[in-house]
């Protein structure tokens, strides 16, 4: 965390060096492409996702069917690109979630730095730790039993103390410029400071942090999709595109490489454009790595 | 570095006592009735009731939550609904393929992160060091499971080198049961090592350029040489942290890969008690699951104390 | 033949050249001075004799080390060189060295990697070149680590690890910069002492021409990679041939023209500490006793009238940062009472009184930390308005925001640009027009010139010498440098431990200090004029 700051006029500088950073391009080209195929496939997939069609089953990769069909004859291209909507949609809440309660936190926490109440935020946070997103949703799925919604709380509770740590860090730091010691000698309260002078100087920090989370997130939904706790049928979700493909890996490997190369691509590009901004951001970190 | 031991075992305590709450809270007391919860909506009242009684759900929250914790001390976990047996001797027949599981990639994931990291770094923008990035930026974009079902698919369906799941159990053989643990270590050690590695990178490199380095080489050492002996054992302490953490992943992540290897570990018995609603096994081995967890996290403590002399004083 | 001779060095990175032309040359037993601001290329020099340059670095021109060219060393000939023949000492003694190694390791090292000794050997070698430092084994055993020691410990550590081989030449980076002014003295001396017992070549780098003059026998001046001036030191100091040299040497011992208008009535003082103690707690030992205190400040007092300048100066943990804090209400205070204008400001009991906190404004040290970025400069020195009871409507605002940066010397063209287009002096005067935009009467200046080349330091002198008597506002200087506090102020207060050890007008403390630790503060302060003075003297002598 060398420096946080970008400053604005730099902002054009900012969208060359982008354009010549070609992990950000990467990255950035395979998460538009992802997003694409979420939004255009609540107009039109290829197939219907929903209907069931025995006679066309485990039909190889055609013309027809891009990346062929599954047990039920479904088409495999079109269950990714609706796929690509729950993935998106859970990975960008839980974010959201990690976000909006874990940003104010740690800033909360920096602001009364060394008071009970860090301690005890710091603590809830430790405690959360302990328990890693998918033990958190086996807990939260054995009692309300598998859906989206519980797959989304389990990896959102667990991003909560992801972004208060980080927010908490940098803003530890930021309270020690002489620019916050300036805003308190013009009286300034520590909520207002936090909102003025600390938060917007983090934002850089959490939108690196943030395209991470994401891309744990698509991570985590899988897994909780292929463990059976995530998103439940009819939709269709990679997870368990993959658990359903299990049994049928000897007979039609097609089924389960597919939609592990949507994973794969999508957290890829993901990851990617986080490195690639991260260097954006900070030229000086740029020429140290 | 006594009282440093001694607050962060209290600190230990304090982890454990507050997780152990957390779980008894979300399993016994949100749902209401765990003993309608566990037999589902057709079971008549006279079954519920008797559950409840067998279970010793009569008694209060309080007092259930001090039965379970005593019972835990002793080593009493329950018995559970579903198999009628004891939930200590389902642990204690499964914890001995999920440890070793565990380990044996925790162990894969460091012996493969630390070389390739160093590398990377001491050849920084090199050739290597860019496609060392490049692979292992491919690496942790992979899920492990869908990993571990492409190692089935190669080294056991196409070469058939390799059994494409199950256990033969200990007695079948230390180098038997090894084999079959192999193919999901990889799969849950490979993605960790990616993440490690780069991880070893960036703290090396962020080493390299502290001024205590540029001392070394005004000493007269190569810059091998300041790299082993003065940038290294600097660079460990954040790899260590991140070495604890993927602990707690790879348990986590042992529960799914698990499933993918049909190996009978502590995590086809949670998704067992899942699909079978049985409150007791699943509570049980979570809090079992966590405890390990805030171990590795305590043992990660103090060896960041033995590395770092700084912290034995500033932090006592 | 010199020990070193550098002839025609000229050095790039990437492209970008960064030295020009230098010439230089160091015998055995002889001092040579390096001196310049930032950004002169001193320290590129000095890594260049040791080969030890970033990545992507080209040089031509000659570094003969003996009479040898260093261009036809290998990077294994270099190692052999490096800690062996060259020592080499730098400017940050807290990050020096290894954190996770004892001292003794580190020093025994320098010898293990040179020669075929045991460890013992080495260790043994290892605690004499710590007993020549000054760190006698009874303190400080081999097995003691870095985190242990003081800035200036640590740096004689690093000393010791240069030495210990008895290089034939040491070359010092802002070796003191670091240092408080009775550290830097004892380090000087320590060096010399070295170089006069091992018959050592000493390359001095330094920004401070009072240093160079006491303790160099010729000296080098660089401004932007290129050798402005060079030579024997009495002689070069005589002629300051170069317009630069001499700009250099007036703004070293630059004394800004005061006129102070006579404020008839001086009446109320502005500001009145009275037994002020700020008290810190201790990390808790133990569970069942209470955390102990430590005394930052115990027990001090001040006034400032209008107009004055009142300047407080001590060494780093001295208590005087504490005390701004306290001033200024940023921190509570454990008894005692602030008056502002003769109105209670804030008391151990009660918080600041808001309305009062608009008479106090300060300026930082740092010009690079004191704003924030992502705001321009008109919101930036508008940010005390905050303090107003009623907001001024746009076009007073306005208008007082010009003024503000007319009164530093800037255009009120400059409101709309960011931070980062003004240089380390702009961004100085754009933190006074922070301070002065709400009319206070008093600023607190808190190390406000320390971290400028001498250069801007002597303008930022100026302006706030005549922005003080035309606006008739009172400063608190705060700093560790004498000669600064010298040139700008009324009056001063010694501060050692947490308590004001001495008092008075600048000019009677200066020339006539009664407290022990004024004498050893003023006697360990290099001076301009003395050092040249007593060197002329020993000239004669000879």
């Amino acid at each position: 965390m060398s420096d946080l700051h970008v400053e604005p006029s730099l902002r054009a500088g900012m969208v060359y060096a982008a354009l010549r950073s070609p992990s950000f391009m990467i990255g950035l080209v395979l998460t538009l492409i992802f997003i694409a195929a979420a939004l255009i496939s609540f107009f039109w997939t290829p197939y219907d996702v929903t209907q069931l069609n025995i006679a066309d089953k485990l039909q190889q990769p055609s013309a027809a069917h891009w990346f062929g069909t599954d047990a039920f004859g479904r088409d495999i291209f079109s269950m990714i690109m609706v796929g690509a909507r729950v993935s998106i949609a859970v990975a960008l809440v839980a974010v959201g979630i990690g976000i909006v309660v874990g940003v104010p936190l740690g800033l909360l926490a920096a602001a009364r730095h060394g008071s009970l109440i860090d301690e005890i935020i710091m603590r809830t946070n430790d405690l959360v730790f302990a328990f890693p997103a998918l033990l958190m949703a086996i807990m939260i799925t054995a009692v309300f039993g598998p859906s989206a919604i519980n797959a989304i709380t389990a990896i959102g509770i667990f991003n909560i103390p992801v972004f208060a740590r980080l927010a908490r860090g940098a803003a530890l730091s930021l309270w020690q410029r002489d620019y916050v010691l300036a805003a308190r000698v013009a009286g300034k309260g520590r909520a207002r400071i936090s909102a003025e002078h600390i938060l917007p100087n983090l934002a850089n920090l959490l939108i690196v942090q943030g395209t991470i989370q994401f891309s744990l997130g698509i991570l985590a939904e899988a897994g909780l999709a292929f463990f059976g706790l995530g998103t439940q049928p009819p939709l269709p979700s990679w997870g368990r595109m993959l658990s359903e493909a299990q049994t049928l890996i000897y007979i039609a490997s097609y089924v389960a490489i597919f939609p592990g190369l949507a994973i794969v691509f999508t957290v890829l590009g993901l990851n990617l454009m986080g490195d690639g901004l991260r260097d954006i951001f900070d030229p000086k970190l740029r020429r140290a790595r | 570095m006594l009282p440093f031991v001694i607050k962060r075992l209290v600190s230990l305590t304090l982890s454990l006592v507050a997780a152990s709450l957390v779980i008894f809270f979300v399993i016994e007391v949100v749902p209401g009735d765990p003993a309608s919860f566990m037999l589902g909506l057709n079971a008549s009242p006279e079954t519920v009731a008797a559950l409840r009684d067998s279970l010793g759900l009569n008694a209060s929250a309080p007092i259930r939550y001090w039965q379970w914790i005593t019972g835990l001390l002793q080593g009493e976990f329950g018995i559970s609904y579903t198999y009628k047996v004891p939930v200590r001797d389902l642990i204690l027949d499964r914890i001995w393929i999920s440890m070793p599981l565990a380990v044996y990639a925790l162990i894969l994931s460091t012996v493969i992160a630390f070389p390739v990291g160093v590398l990377a770094a001491s050849r920084r923008n090199s050739p290597t060091d860019v496609s060392i990035m490049g692979v292992t930026q491919l690496g942790i974009a992979v899920p492990n499971f869908w990993f571990g079902m492409l190692l089935v698919l190669l080294f056991a369906v196409t070469l058939g080198w390799f059994s494409a799941g199950g256990f033969p159990g200990w007695e079948a053989g230390f180098f038997a049961g090894m084999k079959a643990l192999t193919l999901p270590a990889v799969a849950l050690a490979l993605p960790q090592a990616s993440i490690l590695a780069r991880v070893m990178r960036s703290s090396l490199l962020d080493t390299l350029g502290e001024d205590f380095v540029r001392t070394a080489r005004a000493k007269g050492l190569t810059r091998r040489q300041a790299l082993w002996r003065h940038a290294l054992r600097n660079a460990l302490i954040p790899v260590l942290t991140i070495i604890g953490l993927q602990f707690s992943f790879l348990l986590a992540g042992a529960i799914i890969i698990e499933n993918v290897f049909f190996l009978p570990g502590l995590g086809r018995l949670v998704f067992q008690g899942i699909t079978q609603r049985d409150l007791i096994v699943v509570k049980s081995v979570i809090f079992l699951l966590v405890f390990a967890v805030i171990l590795v996290t305590f043992i990660v403590d103090i060896t960041y104390a033995i590395a770092d002399p700084r912290l034995r004083r500033a932090r006592s | 033949m010199a020990l070193l001779e550098i002839e025609n060095l000229a050095l790039s990175i990437k492209g970008t050249p960064i030295l020009r032309d230098i010439d230089l040359k160091v015998d055995a037993g002889e001092v040579a001075g390096v001196v310049g601001e930032s950004g002169s290329g001193k320290s590129m020099t000095a890594m260049a004799i040791m080969q030890l340059l970033p990545v992507g670095t080209q040089w031509q021109g000659a570094i003969r080390l003996d009479g040898k060219a260093l261009e036809t060393y290998s990077e294994k000939d270099m190692c052999a060189l490096r800690g062996n023949d060259i020592g080499m000492v730098f400017q940050e003694p807290m990050t020096a060295l290894n954190p996770v190694q004892t001292i003794g390791d580190q020093v025994a090292e320098t010898i293990l990697v040179h020669s075929g000794k045991s460890r013992s050997e080495a260790r043994r070698i290892a605690r004499e070149a710590l007993n020549r430092v000054g760190l006698p084994e009874a303190q400080f055993p081999l097995d003691r680590y870095p985190h242990d020691l003081s800035g200036g410990q640590r740096q004689r550590v690093v000393i010791a690890m240069a030495i210990a081989l008895q290089p034939k030449l040491l070359i010092a980076d802002e070796p003191t910069t670091a240092l408080d002014v009775t550290t830097q003295a004892q380090i000087l001396r320590l060096l010399k002492q070295l170089v006069d017992e091992d018959g050592m070549g000493l390359i001095l780098i330094t920004h401070d021409l009072a240093v160079v003059a006491d303790m160099a026998d010729h000296i080098v001046i660089m401004k932007e990679g290129e050798v402005v001036e060079a030579g024997n030191t009495l002689d070069l100091f005589r002629r300051m041939k170069h317009p630069y040299t001499k700009a250099l040497f007036e703004a070293s011992s630059h004394v800004p023209v005061r006129n102070p208008v006579h404020v008839a009535e001086r009446g109320e003082p502005v500001i009145e500490v009275s037994s002020v103690v700020r008290d810190y707690p201790l990390p808790r030992r133990s569970l069942f006793k209470a955390p102990g205190h430590f005394r930052a400040v115990d027990n001090v007092s001040l006034a400032i009238m209008r107009g004055e300048n009142v300047g407080l100066v001590g060494e780093s943990g001295c208590g005087k940062s504490t005390l701004t804090r306290a001033i200024l209400a940023l921190d509570p205070i454990q008894a005692g009472e602030i008056k502002l204008n003769g109105g209670v400001f804030s008391t151990s009991g009660e918080g600041p009184d808001r309305d009062m906190r608009r008479r106090v404004q300060v300026v930082f040290q740092d010009p690079y930390s004191s704003f924030n970025p992502r705001h321009r400069v008109d919101r930036l020195i508008a940010e005390p308005f905050h303090l107003l009871e009623s907001q001024p409507d746009r076009a007073d605002k306005r208008r007082r925001i010009d003024a503000a940066l007319t009164n530093v010397g800037l255009s009120p063209s400059d409101a709309h640009k960011y931070i980062h287009e003004f240089s380390g002096g702009q961004r100085q005067r754009i933190a006074i027009a922070r301070a002065l935009i709400i009319e206070p009467s008093l600023i607190v200046l808190d190390e406000a010139v320390s971290a400028l080349d001498v250069s801007i330091r002597a303008q930022i002198l100026d302006l706030l010498a005549d922005l003080s008597d035309r606006l008739a506002i009172s400063y608190l200087f705060i700093s560790h440098d004498l000669s600064v506090v010298r040139a700008i102020t009324d009056r001063v207060l010694v501060m050692k431990s947490g308590q004001v050890v001495e008092e008075g007008s600048t000019e009677d403390v200066f020339r006539d200090p009664q407290h022990a630790y004024t004498r050893e503060l003023l006697a360990a302060t290099p001076i301009l004029d003395e050092a040249l003075k007593a060197r002329e003297a020993r000239a004669a002598a000879k």
